[in-house]
Formats: structure tokens, C-alpha cells, sequence
């Protein structure tokens, strides 16, 4: 219809994406790009896809009518379930996709990033399942704040590498992974983790996730009728967004992408050029990048998704942040009104919701909300910061 | 045409082998009389890294190295600023990442560029599609873009790399990232034998060179060889200006036997 999330021409949304990316990767982000035209269209391929999702990841996810938080805020808030997906986040979505075009690209590795270790756990996960080798580059500070997803990594057989250059989180793992990947190109897919990178990546994962927003779009209508007015999540590279957004482009809803005040690529940044992509990025005068700050080790990152910086540049979706201590807040709000302990990426989103219900998200609207993972993983950060004032209540 | 083609083609024409090296810029108090010493030791062309905060195709002695002059304060303006206030009788290259670029404006970057009298520049992440109005740019001002061609570049991806190459033709020796190896690896006999049969141009192996063996080595097949590693390795562990041209120097002396 309205083509705005089409296939990007030359591999560029608008006046971003491209493929800025060292001789040496030309010839495997190219070949990554023909097997997904090739089998994205490709029926028996999508068949096998879809099935694998339902038979296995626990598809589809449910749409739940989230009714004391509704009530409390007064706003009808539907919460997109991915919390529910086996390994507890959408990015199951795509690595699922990726694993299968490894297959398909007669590879036998897989390597990743990974911030939160959400992307991580899914790729060992995919890559146990499909009997692939993995390793997964991960920042030190992040194999310190996510150590149950570095276990969970290792159990599932993977090789957890940290990463002690730069910033030492998700940024720094990107670069690792990408010198990584120049080495052994022949046998190795890289698996990245969100809606970033250079062509196709940035489209390739949000068609893996677009299975988010059609789900909730569809389970919206049968639910409620019609479309939401309003359709949110959080921003981290970009993924459960873009995916959630796929679904309601097309729709009058207003799309809303949560950035967290410390890692805020759209809301702070400025175009520049990093890990093969022009898109909005944290970077000082001279185009040094800014190393980000979030509690949330899965949107600590200075860059954000192509597709993102044009929906902004178009005005289709906005972006706005929220800080750490709303982020806190959101956790507790939501696990005690609903029975959902949130991770920290999607309660982004809820504190957005919770800060802005009757104001900038006016009373009475409808909202679908991407809840992108559970809070398993984050219990320890979340209980050193918070226990002391739960336990005074 | 600028100072680095015109150079680097009398020297290949006159049957001399070429040497490269390569700094990081920024790197110590003493970077330009590193500089100096690796002229002095027989250069044929400097190669100048501009740090970037995420040098993605860099190994950990280029990466410490970038980390190391930013934390003292390098900035674009600062290296070509030093490198303008040089008379060299060789040319500069100055090799960084395009986001520098990027946000500065080409056009403005590409004037900095020649205000520091720098005659040639290697990108390695502005792919060459994404390279079009950079290349306008710099052709307008006589600047070269020195285009990088890797072992995995099919033939015919090849030839349009090698066409448009200004200066001399950058061939990746390993598939990897910058650093030192024990071995010479087999692909950079291999490129070198590949491109030297489609393009005139000297063909130079960087990545992956490390010592004067490999050097010589390299040398036999290609026109000449860029070495960045194990010249700022040296650097970084504090042997100054004298360690960079003695290594320099045996370089010079291993290609040109
Ligand atoms: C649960 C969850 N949500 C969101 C994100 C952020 O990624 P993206 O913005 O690509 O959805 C992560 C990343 O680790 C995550 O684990």
C-alpha cells in the first residue's frame, strides 16, 4: 500500500541503511543477500520458517488485554506477548530465519553479538537445534550484568567471547563479531541481532520479526476491531520495533519507539556512519562515537536501525526516551498489576506508556504494546537496585 | 593525478620495489619524529591513520594505538594540521574511517585533506558503491582514493577496483584484520599474482606483512608493500623514533635485495 517499509532501493531506506562495509565483507554481505531474496520468496522456505516457529519458539504469541494496568491508567494497553517465546524474547524470531538461510548457504557456524545476551542465548539456541557451532562475541561489561544468559549460552553449547575493547558492551561486540567474521567468511554466518548493519541486514531481520506486528495487528482486530490508536516499543538497534511496526504502517495508528535517555541514537544523535550503516548515532564533533549509558544492557548501544532514523525523517513514527529510574518503576508497575516480570529493554516502553497515559497518550486511546522479553535475565540488576525500596513498603 | 600516483609510478617504472609504512597518527608526543625517521629509513610514501573510536577492520595493536592517541587528545584537525606544517619530499596518505568524514562533509574533509598537502586517501569502509561523490570530490581536488581489493573480490569485481584505483592498488594480503602473522599467508602470493594481471598499476600487499622476510617475500610477486602492525607495535612498546627506522630500514634494504 502506502510502500514506506518496501524494500529498500539500493539497499537504503530514504537517506539511510547502505553497505559501508570493508572490501573483505563485500562479497559475504552480498551472497547473505541473495540467498534471503532467494528464499524469502520462496514458499517451501517460508513454510518451514513459520512451522518451526510454531512447533518450536511457541508461536503464535498472544495479545493480552492488560486490564489493571488499562484500568489504572486509563488507556486499554494489549501487550504483545514475546515475553512468551521460548528463550523469553522476540529475537528468537530472527535467528530462527538466519539459522535456516546458514543451512541453506551450506555454512556450518554462526556467530553473533549480543548486549542483554537475549540474542545470544537464541542464536546457540538455533544453532543447537539446527547442529551449527556458535560463538558469541559479548561485551565484559555485559557478561557481568547478564551472567545467567552467559550460563544459559554456554549449557546450550556456545562459545561466550568477551569483549574488552571500547566500551566493553553491545557496540564493541559488533565490531568484534564483524573481525570475526572477515577471518572466516567461508564457513560462518553472521547472525546480527537487530535491524542494523549493513544491506540486507537492517531489512533481512525486520522481515524475521514482521511475524510480531501482523500477529498483534491481526489479534487486535479479532479482539478489539479495527487498529490501535497507538503502537509501542522500545529501541534498542531497533528489531521488536521494526517488526512490531511491519504490522501497522499502514494503518492510522501513531507508531511510538521508546529509546532510553543514555543510548537515545534518534532523539540525541546525528547521521554518521558506523558498523555499515548511515543511520542516527551518538558521536562527539568530530564523529568519534559516543559510547551510550542505559541500565538496559540490550539498548546500550550509541547506533539505532536505518529504517528507524527514515520513519523519523518521514514523521510516520516517533521516538522519545525514557530514563533509567522511570525504566525501575515500569518493572515493579507492571509485574504487580499484571503478573509480568517485564526485562528491562520492554519496560522502556511500559514507563513511556505509564509517564505519558493522559497526556501525550490521551485517556481512553487504545495501545498495542511489544512486551519483547521477560525479566528472568535482568533479577539481579533489578533487585540490587530496587529490593531496598520494595522491602520498605 | 597527484603526488602519490606520480611518485609511486616513476619509482615502480624505475624497476624499484615500493615501501609503505604505515602510523598511527596522534600516537605519543614523538609521532612526527616517527614520522620523520620512517622517511629518512627509506619510505617511499607514509601511510597516516587518523584514529576512529571503532576501527572495525583494525587488529589489537592498531586498535590499542587508536585508543592510545585519542585518549591524548588526537583529532582530525590535529593530525593534518602537524602534517601541513611538514616539507616531505614523499607523499602522505592518510587512512581512516568514513565516518570522520562522514560528519565533517566530504568536501570540507577533502580540503583539510590539501590544506596538510596529505595526496592520498584510503577509506576502508566507504565501499566503493557508496564511494561516488567522494571519488567526484577528490578527483576535483587531486586527490587519490586508493581502492582496497581482498582475496574473497571475484575477478570482475576485481577489474572495476583496480580501474578505479588511484595511486597504487591496496591488495588485502590475509582475509582478516589488520595485525601481525608468523606466516606469510598464502592469499597474499596469490592476490598479488591475480592483480599484477589485470592492472598496470603497482599493485601493494598490505595486511598481514609483518617482517622483513615477508616483506621480501611479498615483494618478489607485488610492486611493493604497506606494513602497519609490527612498525606500531614497536611503537606502542616505546622504541621511539630510532626503533621505527631501524625496522624501516631493514624493510628497504629486504625488498630492495
Ligand atoms: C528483550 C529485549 N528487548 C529488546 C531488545 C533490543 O533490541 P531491538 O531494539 O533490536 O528489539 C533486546 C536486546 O537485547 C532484548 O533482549
Amino acid at each position: 500500500m502506502s510502500g514506506i517499509m518496501d524494500y529498500p532501493k539500493n539497499g537504503r531506506f530514504g537517506d539511510f541503511g547502505g553497505r559501508y562495509v570493508p572490501e573483505s565483507l563485500h562479497g559475504a554481505c552480498v551472497e547473505v543477500e541473495r540467498y534471503f531474496e532467494k528464499f524469502w520468496s520462496d514458499e517451501d522456505f517460508k513454510a518451514e520458517y513459520i512451522h518451526i516457529l510454531q512447533e518450536y519458539a511457541g508461536r503464535p504469541t498472544p495479545l493480552t488485554h492488560a486490564k489493571r494496568l488499562s484500568d489504572q491508567l486509563s488507556v486499554d494497553v494489549f501487550l504483545k506477548r514475546e515475553d512468551l517465546t521460548h528463550t523469553g524474547s522476540h529475537k528468537i524470531n530472527n535467528v530462527i530465519g538466519q539459522a535456516l538461510l546458514t543451512k541453506k548457504m551450506g555454512k556450518k557456524k554462526i556467530i553473533a553479538e549480543t548486549g542483554a545476551g537475549q540474542h545470544g542465548v537464541a542464536t546457540a539456541t538455533a544453532a543447537a537445534l539446527f547442529g551449527l557451532s556458535c560463538q558469541v562475541y559479548m561485551g565484559e561489561v555485559d557478561v557481568k550484568r547478564q551472567a545467567l544468559n552467559v550460563f544459559r549460552m554456554q549449557l546450550l553449547g556456545a562459545e561466550v567471547i568477551p569483549v574488552g575493547s571500547g566500551s566493553r558492551t553491545l557496540k564493541d561486540a559488533v565490531n568484534e563479531a564483524m573481525r570475526a567474521w572477515v577471518s572466516e567468511i567461508e564457513t560462518t554466518h553472521y547472525c546480527i541481532g537487530s535491524v542494523m548493519g549493513p544491506h540486507p541486514y537492517p531489512y533481512m531481520v525486520r522481515e524475521f520479526q514482521r511475524v510480531i506486528g501482523e500477529e498483534a495487528a491481526t489479534q487486535f482486530a479479532n479482539q478489539q476491531g479495527g487498529t490501535p490508536d497507538f503502537v509501542i516499543a522500545c529501541i534498542g538497534g531497533g528489531s521488536n520495533a521494526a517488526g512490531t511496526f511491519a504490522g501497522f504502517v499502514d494503518t492510522k495508528a501513531k507508531l511510538i519507539g521508546v529509546e532510553p535517555e543514555g543510548g537515545a541514537a534518534i532523539s540525541r544523535g546525528s547521521p554518521g556512519v558506523v558498523h555499515g550503516m548511515r543511520s542516527n548515532l551518538l558521536q562527539d564533533e568530530f564523529g568519534q562515537v559516543q559510547e551510550a549509558e542505559s541500565i538496559s544492557a540490550g539498548l546500550d548501544y550509541p547506533g539505532v536501525g536505518p529504517e528507524h532514523s527514515y520513519l523519523a525523517s518521514i514523521g510516520r513514527a516517533s521516538y522519545k526516551t525514557v530514563s533509567d529510574s522511570e525504566v525501575l518503576e515500569a518493572v515493579t508497575l507492571l509485574s504487580q498489576l499484571e503478573g509480568i516480570v517485564p526485562a528491562l529493554e520492554p519496560a522502556h516502553a511500559v514507563a513511556y506508556l505509564a509517564r505519558e497515559a493522559g497526556s501525550e497518550i490521551p485517556k481512553d486511546s487504545t495501545v498495542v504494546l511489544t512486551l519483547s522479553g521477560r525479566g528472568d535475565k535482568d533479577a539481579e540488576v533489578v533487585a540490587s537496585l530496587i529490593s531496598a525500596r520494595l522491602g520498605k513498603k | 593525478m597527484s603526488l602519490l600516483s606520480d611518485t609511486l609510478a616513476s619509482k615502480h617504472k624505475s624497476g624499484s620495489k615500493l615501501l609503505i609504512p604505515y602510523i598511527t597518527g596522534g600516537l605519543g608526543e614523538e609521532w612526527i619524529e616517527v614520522l620523520l625517521a620512517v622517511v629518512d629509513a627509506g619510505a617511499d610514501a607514509v601511510e597516516v591513520g587518523i584514529p576512529f573510536s571503532d576501527p572495525m577492520i583494525d587488529g589489537p595493536v592498531i586498535q590499542e594505538a587508536s585508543q592510545r592517541a585519542l585518549g591524548m587528545g588526537a583529532t582530525p584537525i590535529s593530525i593534518l594540521s602537524a602534517l601541513g606544517a611538514l616539507e616531505l619530499d614523499i607523499p602522505i596518505a592518510v587512512m581512516t574511517y568514513y565516518n570522520l568524514i562522514h560528519h565533517a562533509g566530504e568536501e570540507r574533509f577533502a580540503h583539510w585533506m590539501i590544506d596538510a598537502s596529505v595526496s592520498g586517501a584510503i577509506f576502508p569502509d566507504l565501499s566503493f558503491e557508496e564511494s561516488v561523490s567522494w571519488r567526484q570530490i577528490s578527483t576535483d581536488l587531486d586527490i587519490d582514493t586508493v581502492q582496497l581489493v581482498a582475496p574473497s573480490t571475484s575477478n570482475d569485481r576485481a577489474k572495476l577496483l583496480c580501474e578505479a584505483s588511484e595511486g597504487f592498488v591496496y591488495a588485502i594480503g590475509v582475509m582478516g584484520t589488520t595485525g601481525e602473522r608468523a606466516q606469510l599467508h598464502k592469499s597474499a602470493i596469490e592476490i598479488s599474482k591475480r592483480l599484477k594481471s589485470i592492472t598496470n598499476k603497482p599493485v601493494l600487499v598490505g595486511i598481514g606483512v609483518s617482517n622483513s622476510e615477508q616483506a621480501k617475500a611479498v615483494s618478489e610477486v607485488a610492486d611493493g608493500v604497506v606494513v602497519g602492525s609490527a612498525l606500531v607495535r614497536r611503537v606502542l612498546e616505546g622504541e621511539g623514533p630510532r626503533g621505527a627506522y631501524s625496522f624501516v630500514a631493514d624493510l628497504r634494504k629486504a625488498i630492495d635485495s
